[in-house]
Formats: C-alpha cells, structure tokens, sequence
C-alpha cells in the first residue's frame, strides 16, 4: 500500500534568485530524511513561486518495514560505561535482555533489536520540522516573537498524505490542508485533496505552480506583443527567469517611451529598463532599439493593464531621463580631463589607484605593441583612456557599462576608431563563453590590463587559493590564454612577465629581488590555466605535461602546436609504435644511468656497431636528427612527427634483434648511448617518458 | 486575516490626495491600528531610521508601534532645484511595528489602498532588497515594494540593530512619501507636486514651500559649508557623545542614553556634510563610518540597560 505525500510551505514573498535552489534543496532533504527514517520513496518531484515551496512524491509506502537486527555488544564483564552505552544504543533497559554469545575470545552481548515500522504520518511529522528548521536558506530571518527562522515569515504548512492532514508543529505553526491563490486576485483559503486537485485549484485561484510554465508563458506572450506590432523581443533567459519568480500569474504588458530617448545608446536604454525595471528591450526590423519595452506584471488587472502600463512608462520615463542626464553630463567632459579623478580610486590598497593603474598599463601597452605589431601611439591612447569611464555617472550608476561608455564617450571625441574599440574591448573575455578582442590595438591593452593585473597581486602575494579568487585572477589568465591562442600570438611569456614587473612602482610594491620566484610562480599558474585550457578543448592532459616538462616552454601558441601535432601523430600506427619504442628507450636508459650514476649522452662509436640493426638505426637517426633540428626551427611541427615516424621501423627492428645490456661492457655502452640519440630525437618535441600508453 | 480592498470596499477618493493629505491620511490610517502617532525627531538625519523611535526602540523585548513623518536630509543628493526628483530634503513616513505583526504584509496592503492606490489596478510586488545601515551597525531582510514599477516603499524586518539581535522583531516600513505622491498624483516633477490641496490661489505646490530651500542648501552643501568647523564639529559630538555615555553609566543602569544617542545622530549628519563637501577620502570614508558605529553601538548597548530597553 502506498500513497501520495503533499507538503506546501507557503510564506511572504521569496527572493526570486533564490526559489531554482530552494526547490532542488527541499526536494533532497525530503527525500533523504525520509529515506534515513527508513521509507523507501521514489523521485520528489518540488516546485515554487514567489510564496510558496512545494513538493510532492507519488508511491510513498504507508509505513517503514520491520527491521530486525542483531547488534553486537561488548565482552561479558566489561566495564559499567561500556554496558551502558550499549544498553543506550540498542534501547535495552536492562543487560539481562540482551543475549550472551561466545567466539574464540570469549563470551559478549547481543542485542536483538526489533524495529517495528512507522507509519508514514508519523515519521513525516517528525522530518518536516527538521527540513525546516534546517533550511539551508543562503540568508535567512527571524520575524515577530518566534524563533523559526526562514527566508522570509511562513505562513503555513500544507502537509497531506493520501489526502489526509499529517499534523504536526513548527514553533507554534500548525500544519493544515488548505492554501491560498493569488494575493489579490484570489486571497481567501481553500482546502485540496492531492497534487492534482491542488495544481487545479491554485490554476483557477490565477496561480500557475509551474516554473517552467511560467516562463513559457512570459517567454510567448512577450513575443507574441512584440509580433502584433512587427518588432521583436531581445529574449533574455535571466530576466525571463526573475520575472518567472516575481510572478505567480504572469500577465506581459507592452509600454512605450518618447523615440527621443533613441539618442542615447542601446546598451543604456536596455540596461536601464533591464536593471532598475525588469523589463525587456524590443527591436525594430531594422535591428535597432524601438521605443518600446515589455514589462511582466503580476496581475490581470480589471482595467486590461492600462494603469499598469501607464504606470510602468512614468517609471520608464524618468529612468530614461536620468540615464539621459548622465550621457549629456558626461560628455561635457573629455575622456582625457576625466582621468585625474581615477586617483581617487582606490583599486587596491597595496597596488594604488587606477590612475596608478593606467601609467603602468600605458608603458606596458607601448611595449607590448612592439611585440605583436600594433600601433603603439593608439595602444598607448587607448590605455591611457580606458579607464577614464569609472568616473563618469553612467558608469557610476551602470557598473556593468564600463568601458561601452567609454568607447561611445571616445568616438564622440574624435578619437581613433580602434582606440575607441579598445577602451570597450580591453576588459574581454569577461568570460568562457565571451568573445576575444581582435584588433590589435584592442589586444594590447586587453593584454596589458590583464598582465598588470595579475603580476601586481602576485608581488603582493595575493594568488588566488583553492575556491578563493576575489580579484578574478583566474579569470585574468584565462583571458590571456585565450587572446594569445585565439588569435595566434607570439608572446614569450617570460619576456613578458619581465617587461610587466619591470613597471611596477618600486615604492607601492617592490619586489625586493623576488623577481625570479614570482615569475616561475606566475609562469606555473599559467601553465596550469593552460591545462585546464586545453583540458576543457579535449586534448590529453599526459600529452600537456609532456611538452610542458620541456624547458624554456613559455610560448602559448608553440606549446598548444606542440600538443596538437603530438596527439595528431601517435594516433598513427607509427607513433603509436614509435612511442613504445621510445618509452622503452626511455625506462632502460633511466635504470641503466641511475645503476652507473652517469648519463649516456655521448655518440656512440660506429666502429662498435656489431649487428645491422644498430647500423640502420644509427643512419635513419643521422637522416632523421637535421630534418628535426630544422623543422624545429621552422616550428613545422607536422614535419618533425614525419621525420620521427621514418625511425618507427629501425626502432623496432633494434629492439627486436639487439641485446642492449650486452655482456661486453664497451658494446653495452655504446648501445646506451644510441638509445640516447632516440630519446634525444623525440625529446625535441615533448618527454615521451610523460605519454601514457 | 483581513483581506484585501474588494471585500471591504473603502470608496477610493475622487481627485487624488494632496501631499499634505496624503501624510494625514497615513496617520489616521496607522493610528487606527493601533501606532503612536510621533512628531518629526529636532535633528537633522540621513533617514527615519535613525529616530530613537526606530532605532533605540527596535532593541529590547518591549512592544512598540509607532508612526512618524522624518525630515531627511540627503547633502549630497543636492541638485540646486534643477533635478525633477531628486532632493537633499525630503519626508519619509516611518512606520515600527515590534513584534512584526502576522498580518503586517496585509496592513501595508491596505494602507495603499487608504491613499486611493486599486489594488486590482495596479501591479504592487514585494522585490528583494536587503537593508543594511552601516553607520547603525544594523541590517534586516525585507523587500522595495514596487508598485507599477515605482519604489513606493520599503519593508524591512529588523535583525540587528547596534551589532544586538531584535528580539522580538520589528516590522519597518518606510514610505518615501514624494515619490509615492508623485505616484498618486500622476505628477513628474516634485516640484509640481500639489501640496495643500487648494483650489486657485490659495493652490500650494511642493515647489511653493521648498525650491529654494534646495536650492540654498544645496550651496551651502556643495560649496560654503565651514569643513574646518564641521571637522571640529564632528570631533566634539563623538567626545560628547562618548563622555555622556560613560557619565551616564550607574551601575548596571544607564541614565543618559537619549542626549548621548543625540550626539551620534549629530556626528552622522556632520559626516554626511563633509562627504557631499568631497573633503573625506575614499580611505578616510571608511574610517569614518567606524567612528560613527562605534557610537551608536555603545549607545543601542547603553540603551539595554534602561526601562524603555527592558532592563
């Protein structure tokens, strides 16, 4: 026998960013509190509005099995303590209920312990309360005279099982069978039987339980406004989400505002209406920003929404005002003029202002601009102005609009259109999914700001630690990665990591000498950024550690070819052979020099060459070894996986015929020092000892 | 629990209520239930908030409902008169209720509805906003309750006041009152705003009684205010306030809360002058701020240790 378990917690309004957590949460300590109690249930299936938290499992057992189990005690005559811990543990009154069995070591306690199942309501009576006297709500409160801390004042507590209530109390809070519909539009309780009726009652009290549905119904009724017009929404999930969760009946409305408005960019109106609104932008056929907007109330309003949106567009209205006092503002004065008030932001306490900031990213920009071709006068504009936007009011008000603004501030001034491009570009990739800048001036400084950022907190020993990274410095690195790799940039980092602490300002953090650590320290963060890089693209992390155990490898691009060409080669039976080889090569030659405490890199003597194996060998290396020197030079990867793939044969053919630790200990060294030569040639790639397989 | 306007249809006003109007009506509406009707604190502050009926109330475990308008005073959110909505004087009605009430959502509700707000009209929404008061020392959870929109108020359950837990808790709700006229009498320009309700000449706008009060105070905030004097200024109220603290102290009982907590309230607004004046550093900012806690702290504590604080 089994049944349906209903649990609805309804309170004040839930913050909307919150109920996607709360619903997984209650869904999981349900199911494991009931579990722990023994109730054998299947999925919970949960769901939330803005006051209410429910969730529901189908075939819920109408009570805990019998359990029997024998629990072993202690020895016959242990001490009192021992007893009674037992007796405790086993709830046993007395130790003469337990029972006396013997092993080899002597006799102990048994205790039989018979469990009789529960019913359900009771051992849901008993986890309710603990789930919610436990939520683990990211902040909750106190209200009125109680204790019970929630989200926000619960109101009351649904709980049905097969259509009956399961009473229980949380501080004071009795448990119940009824709910209540929307706010306004349907506020008195009513009573429910089950889920089903439940859903059905909420839907004609205008509350549509489902999340989801709720969203699809913001996501199609916007549209649907937007088509009747002949414009189009600019769907956006996030917000279609927090109004999802601001909205038990989520009715869209169209407004509009003054076409005036349409001077000021795009990405203002739609922040603004975004931000401080909740509101969708719109666009005309053309692309461009209509002036027109949806909001999503939360209301079937008596009157169709006229005093709603009417309302909605004072609103609007005004935000737009402001927003337009601040572009006009801010263009009175110059980009330039503005940069004297970065010195009273404090970008950290150690590193100095952004005024600060922006001298050491000008110079960095300049010489970067010399490594990767760029124009250096724009680089250094476009850094001495990228900043200049964090004073301005819009920017002040819309965090979110740095470096936009500055861009729209800086082509208004005349300003070279790729140092304009710049101030916006140069703080992306903001993250995985955001696009690299592409211009090289942009790059200069998107490089430049990221450099100057992470080898500043690196002097003043700020490196990011496990989950910990406050200033994005992970983030930072990533960025670099990928604007060297994905626009195929030659940049020694090393070079680099000198060039940048070079700059920084001895009496704001001096490096007392710690240059070197710092910079091994920081060329290793990338190293494993770079992993995790190209772990993320699919590429074999052995592959990665292979070329990185190469010294001096500090070109990103080089390092990335490398791996590319390696994993593309022994995918071929030649490498995948010529790998065994070499590995094999490899351990003997480390077994052998560690045995004699030597290294055989000598040549080998072609005098001594006994059999026609190591005769073949020595002549496919002599072909082999400036072929690789010189595609190493040329960085043809490919071409050195050819060369390396000629040697497969005679490689396989030495190991095969040729007794490497041969009794004659010249014969044997000799043979060791050709070993050497194959793991000298395939060395100049990557550490075949690294390679798994 | 009371239900909203449609079951107790109250006749919503014909024209809509003047600002003036809209204060009384506010009054009467939490007078009848059950409020102490305050008069505005005699000292200048940031917000209604830190009225010793809000702030020094809000601690210990007796009952108190209140209700007041708050003068308050934004220096640096002065536009000399040009800006349609922004003041560096405005009113907020402050309304305590501890311990929060069950139905207090619904009180709110139907205060709205007092003021000629439909309810099946207009889109009201409770949308999360934190408050926290770092000068106060204090924080709780709440919501800005947006109506069509606007922010017409905030509600806030207090949970910290002075760095001391609210128990019991109160209930805060703040109206800013222009904003909510302005809302109600469809005005955009706060100066527009139809203060007294006349007809003709005797028609008093807001702009009447208070464009050039913003307009010199926001000169005297920006660019004469005396900051060698506020400086010292600011130094004499945290001494005054520190000494009446420690004079006021007999045995486990304090004896001159009030006056001390008078000196904290001072030292704040003097700290927000000389922030609009631009003269505090972002580092020194913070510096302040502390000084300014500390105060209040030892004042919220002094307060426990009196009658009204349930010692």
């Amino acid at each position: 026998m089994s049944g349906e378990l209903l649990l609805e917690l309804f309170s004040e309004e839930i913050p909307a960013r919150m109920q996607a957590a709360a619903e997984r949460e209650l869904a999981r300590l349900l199911e494991d509190g009931l579990k722990q109690a023994g109730l054998e249930v299947g999925a919970v299936k949960s769901c939330s509005t803005p006051r209410r938290l429910t969730a529901v499992i189908e075939g819920v057992p109408v009570a805990s099995p019998n359990v029997s189990e024998e629990r072993k005690g202690p020895r016959v005559g242990a001490p009192e303590k021992a007893l009674e811990g037992f007796l405790k543990s086993a709830g046993l009154s007395s130790i003469d209920e337990a029972e006396i069995q013997s092993d080899k070591k002597g006799e102990f306690y048994v205790a039989n312990i018979e469990r009789e199942g529960r019913p359900t309501p009771v051992i849901v009576a008993e986890v309710v309360p603990v789930i919610v006297n436990n939520f683990p709500w990211p902040k909750s409160m106190r209200w009125g005279a109680g204790k019970l801390r929630w989200v926000r004042p619960l109101h009351s507590v649904l709980c049905l099982f097969n259509g009956e209530v399961i009473p229980f109390e949380i501080d004071g809070l009795i448990s119940g069978g009824e709910t209540r519909g929307h706010r306004f539009l349907a506020p008195e309780p009513f009573a429910v039987k089950d889920f089903a009726d439940y859903e059905k009652k909420l839907r004609a009290a205008k509350v549509i339980l489902d999340t989801e549905e709720r969203r699809d119904v913001i996501r199609s009724r916007a549209k649907a406004l937007c088509e009747a017009e002949g414009l189009s929404l600019i769907e956006d999930e996030a917000l279609i989400a927090e109004n999802a969760g601001l909205t038990e009946w989520p009715v869209p409305l169209m407004g509009s505002f003054d076409e005036s408005f349409l001077d000021v960019p795009p990405e203002v109106l739609a922040t603004t209406m975004k931000a401080h609104q909740k509101c969708f932008s719109v666009t005309a056929p053309d692309g461009k920003l209509a002036n027109r907007f949806v909001l999503v109330s939360n209301l079937e309003a008596k009157d169709g929404g006229k005093a709603i949106t009417a309302g909605n567009e004072r609103v609007i209205r005004a935000r737009l005002a402001d927003a337009k006092f601040f572009f006009d503002q801010d263009r009175k004065i110059a980009l330039e003029n503005a940069t004297p008030r970065l010195k009273d932001i404090v970008f950290h306490e150690k590193l100095g202002t952004q005024y600060d900031r922006i001298q050491r990213i000008r110079k960095l920009a300049v010489e970067l601009a010399k490594l990767i071709g760029a124009d250096t006068e724009d680089s250094e504009r476009a850094a001495m102005l990228c900043k200049a936007d964090l004073v301005s009011e819009m920017v002040g008000e819309f965090p979110e609009l740095q470096g936009i603004m500055g861009r729209y501030y800086a082509l208004e001034e005349g300003e070279h259109p790729d140092v304009a491009d710049a101030i916006a570009a140069h703080y992306k990739p903001m993250g995985p999914s955001d696009a690299v800048p592409e211009d090289s001036v942009s790059i200069a400084v998107a490089l430049s700001d990221k450099l100057d950022m992470l080898v500043g907190f690196w002097a003043i020993d700020e490196k990011p630690t496990g989950s910990k990274d406050p200033f994005a410095l992970r983030r930072a690195a990533l960025g670099v990665i990928r604007i060297v790799l994905e626009n195929g940039l030659r940049l020694p980092l090393m070079k680099t990591l000198s060039i940048v602490m070079a700059g920084l300002d001895p009496a704001i953090h001096g490096l007392d000498g710690k240059e070197e650590e710092t910079e091994k320290n920081l060329l290793g963060f990338f190293a494993d950024r770079l992993k995790v890089y190209l772990r993320d693209q699919g590429a074999r992390h052995d592959l990665i550690d292979a070329v990185f155990s190469l010294p001096g490898q500090d070109d990103l691009l080089m390092i990335v070819r490398r791996v590319e060409a390696l994993g593309k080669f022994l995918e071929t039976e030649d490498g995948a052979n010529l790998l065994i080889g070499a590995k094999r090569a490899n351990n003997i030659l480390r077994i052998e020099e560690k045995k004699d405490g030597t290294r055989y890199d000598g040549a080998p003597d072609p005098a001594l060459f006994g059999m026609e194996e190591e005769v073949a060998l020595a002549e496919e290396l002599d072909a082999a070894e400036p072929l690789i020197a010189s595609a190493i030079e040329h960085e043809d990867f490919e071409a050195v996986m050819g060369a390396l793939a000629k040697l497969r044969g005679p490689v396989d053919a030495f190991f095969d015929r040729v007794t490497v630790n041969a009794d004659d200990p010249l014969l044997r060294v000799n043979r060791l020092k050709l070993l050497n030569r194959i793991r000298a040639a395939t060395h100049t790639v990557a550490d075949f000892s690294k390679i798994e397989g | 629990m009371a239900q909203p306007e449609q079951s107790s249809p109250a006749p919503a006003p014909k024209a809509p209520l003047s600002f003036q109007d809209l204060i009384l009506t506010l009054q009467r509406y939490w007078a009848s239930k059950g409020c102490v009707i305050l008069q505005p604190y005699d000292m200048e502050m940031g917000a209604g908030t830190f009225h010793p009926a809000t702030t020094l109330r809000s601690l210990g475990p007796k009952p108190w409902s209140a209700a007041y308008v708050q003068p308050c005073r934004r220096p640096k959110d002065g536009r000399y008169g040009e800006n349609p909505n922004r003041l560096q004087h405005y009113y907020q009605f402050q309304v305590v209720l501890k311990p929060s009430p069950q139905n207090i959502q619904q009180l709110y509700l139907e205060s709205l509805a007092a003021i000629g707000i439909d309810l099946l009209n207009h889109d009201v929404r409770f949308v999360e906003d934190d408050w926290e008061s770092p000068t106060l020392g204090a924080w709780g959870l709440g919501w800005e309750v947006w109506c069509d929109g606007m922010e017409v108020s905030q509600f806030t359950y207090f949970q910290q006041v002075g760095g001391f837990d609210c128990e019991p808790v109160t209930g805060e709700l703040t109206y800013g009152l222009e904003r909510l006229a302005m809302y109600v009498q469809g005005v955009d320009r706060v100066y527009d705003l139809d203060f007294n309700g006349g007809e003709g000449d005797s028609r008093v706008k807001y702009g009447d009684v208070f464009l050039q009060a913003e307009q010199e105070y926001s000169r005297y905030d920006f660019e004469y205010a005396d900051t060698k004097l506020l400086f010292n200024q600011f130094r004499d109220a945290e001494t005054e306030c520190k000494a009446l603290l420690e004079k006021g102290e007999n045995g486990s009982r304090h004896e001159m809360v009030l006056p001390a907590y008078d000196q904290c309230i001072k030292a704040s607004h003097i700290f927000n002058l000389l922030d609009a004046r631009g003269v505090i550093s972002v580092t020194e900012r913070q510096g302040y701020i502390l000084k300014v806690r500390d105060l209040a702290k030892a004042c919220c504590a002094a307060w426990l240790k009196t009658e009204a604080g349930g010692a």
